[in-house]
């Protein structure tokens, strides 16, 4: 299998490998959106969908380790890509300049990195339910309260925003970048392509802070 | 014009060198960038200075000698021009320039402002021709080449391999230059029978020399003086992709 351990090692490989792990990363954030939505039609819907999720354990624990393959094989190829660009150019410019590359895609590591953070917060906030006492002394499937009680302190409100931030930015940038990547390319189409990232991106980032925001301001309690 | 010049000054590649200041007095806003450059040399061989080295053959935009980053931006601020063919009034008078050799693992500074730029030659070297055995040539119409396909394979064969996309790029990546010389060729009936190892042997070739991977951020289309677009890039992409998965092994 030399040719597989060469291809990964390529440039364009490595970057195939970001593209369809950003995709099934994606795939996921997109799944677990419209759950987070079902917060809007009231403790019942969300509560249900969150036990609902609990009665298939095996599925639920491949989609974890599908997930969690994606997530890590993303951060190595990404380290990988990084470390190579680095040392590609050892010698600096004195005068930096920049054409048309756009702030998003000058720091995917930057926005890379605020989510990788934030995701280790949130598992521990709300999965491992460790970061504060009230949410432990919850039952299991009181996600309503446990999202009320979170997004109430203005600190973890903030954090979240923050983090929604950071995934707007990387994937206005990620998903225009995918395709360009998988050469899914066609000037018929390149215009709308470069159009859907940020509008997707941001789109996905602003439906999901809506969710801290309208608790935090009053308009679900 | 007066203009005040920041230059790199390198005596040879294992120097050190550093950006170091001159007064271009008497400049005419019709000289070219590489004419103004001429001028600041007289007056440094006038006072037993090295002059600035840099490259320049054609001075006509087709050679692809010149290089330099003015300002940080390859071949200066014009839109689809060599630094040969940039001219004085593009700049203001008492305007304040940083001039630079590319700067890329791939490109090592020999002196000053040239860079040795053979990487490229390797990276042809690697696969950017046809194997034809000798003979007469063809009848230029015997081989029908659809027009669509003529006209994206000229595009891409206007590169002039001056290396500005390296300058250009964030991670010093050459995937605009390769994606022109697989592009032009894959396009064309004649590239075929070598179309897979190409691919995989230029590209492979490209990484050895130390170039960065491409991130998408297109800096490389803005500079590049014969506007090669970074379509190219997304052809490159699906070139490696398919003949990776269909033929691993036709690499050397
Ligand atoms: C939920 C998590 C994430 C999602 C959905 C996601 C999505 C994406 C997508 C779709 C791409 C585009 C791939 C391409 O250009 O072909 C990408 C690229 C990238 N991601 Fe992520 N990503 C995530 C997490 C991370 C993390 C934690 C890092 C941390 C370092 C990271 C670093 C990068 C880098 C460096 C790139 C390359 C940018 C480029 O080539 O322009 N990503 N990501
Ligand atoms: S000197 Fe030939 S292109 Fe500028």
């Amino acid at each position: 299998m030399s040719w597989v351990n060469r291809a990964l090692k390529s440039p364009i490989g490595a970057k195939v490998m970001m593209a369809v792990t950003g995709i099934m990363l994606t795939g996921f954030l997109i799944g677990h959106l419209a759950g987070n939505l079902l917060i809007f039609a009231g403790p019942e819907a969300i509560n249900s969908y969150a036990e609902g999720l609990r009665k298939f354990p095996a599925l639920l624990w491949l989609a974890r380790g599908g997930l969690l393959g994606a997530f890590i094989a993303h951060l190595a190829f990404a380290a990988q890509v990084t470390l190579a660009n680095r040392a590609a150019r050892p010698e600096p410019y004195a005068f930096n300049n920049t054409v048309q590359a756009t702030w998003a895609s000058r720091h995917m590591v930057l926005t890379g990195c605020v989510m990788l953070a934030f995701i280790v917060f949130h598992l521990a906030h709300f999965t491992w339910r460790v970061t504060d006492p009230q949410i432990s002394a919850m039952g299991e499937f009181d996600v309503y309260q446990m999202a009320l009680r979170g997004f109430r302190q203005p600190p973890v409100a903030m954090a979240y925003l923050l983090a929604m931030a950071a995934i707007g930015l990387h994937l206005s940038h990620g998903i225009a970048s995918l395709f360009q990547t998988l050469g899914l390319n066609h000037p018929r189409y390149n215009r709308g392509v470069r159009f859907i990232g940020p509008v997707v991106g941001v789109g996905i980032a602003l439906l999901f802070a809506s969710i801290p925001l309208s608790i935090y301001l009053g308009y679900v309690n | 014009m007066k203009l005040k010049l920041h230059v790199w000054r390198q005596k040879n590649k294992s120097a050190k060198g550093a950006m170091v200041t001159y007064d271009a007095d008497n400049i005419s806003p019709n000289m070219s960038f590489l004419e103004m450059l001429d001028v600041v040399n007289e007056g440094l061989s006038n006072t037993g200075e090295a002059p600035i080295a840099f490259d320049h053959d054609c001075r006509e935009g087709i050679c692809g000698s010149c290089s330099l980053m003015v300002n940080g931006v390859a071949h200066g601020p014009q839109d689809a021009t060599t630094t040969c063919q940039l001219h004085m009034r593009s700049f203001q008078d008492g305007e304040e320039l940083y001039i630079e050799p590319w700067r890329a693992k791939g490109f090592p500074v020999l002196r000053d402002l040239i860079v040795d730029r053979s990487a490229f030659d390797r990276i042809i070297q690697a696969g950017g021709f046809i194997s034809v055995n000798t003979g007469a040539a063809q009848d230029a119409n015997a081989i029908p080449v659809r027009k669509l396909d003529a006209d994206e394979a000229f595009n891409a064969s206007a590169c002039i391999g001056c290396g500005a996309c390296v300058a250009a790029c964030k991670n010093a990546s050459a995937m605009l230059f390769v994606s022109a010389k697989v592009g032009q060729l894959s396009l064309l009936p004649q590239g075929q029978p070598e179309r897979q190892e190409r691919v995989l042997n230029m590209m492979s070739q490209m990484q050895e020399e130390g170039f960065g991977n491409c991130t998408n951020q297109y800096e490389c289309e803005a500079v590049c003086p014969k506007q090669i677009s970074s379509d190219y890039i997304a052809r490159l992409n699906r070139e490696f992709i398919s003949a990776t998965l269909a033929h691993p092994n036709t690499r050397k």
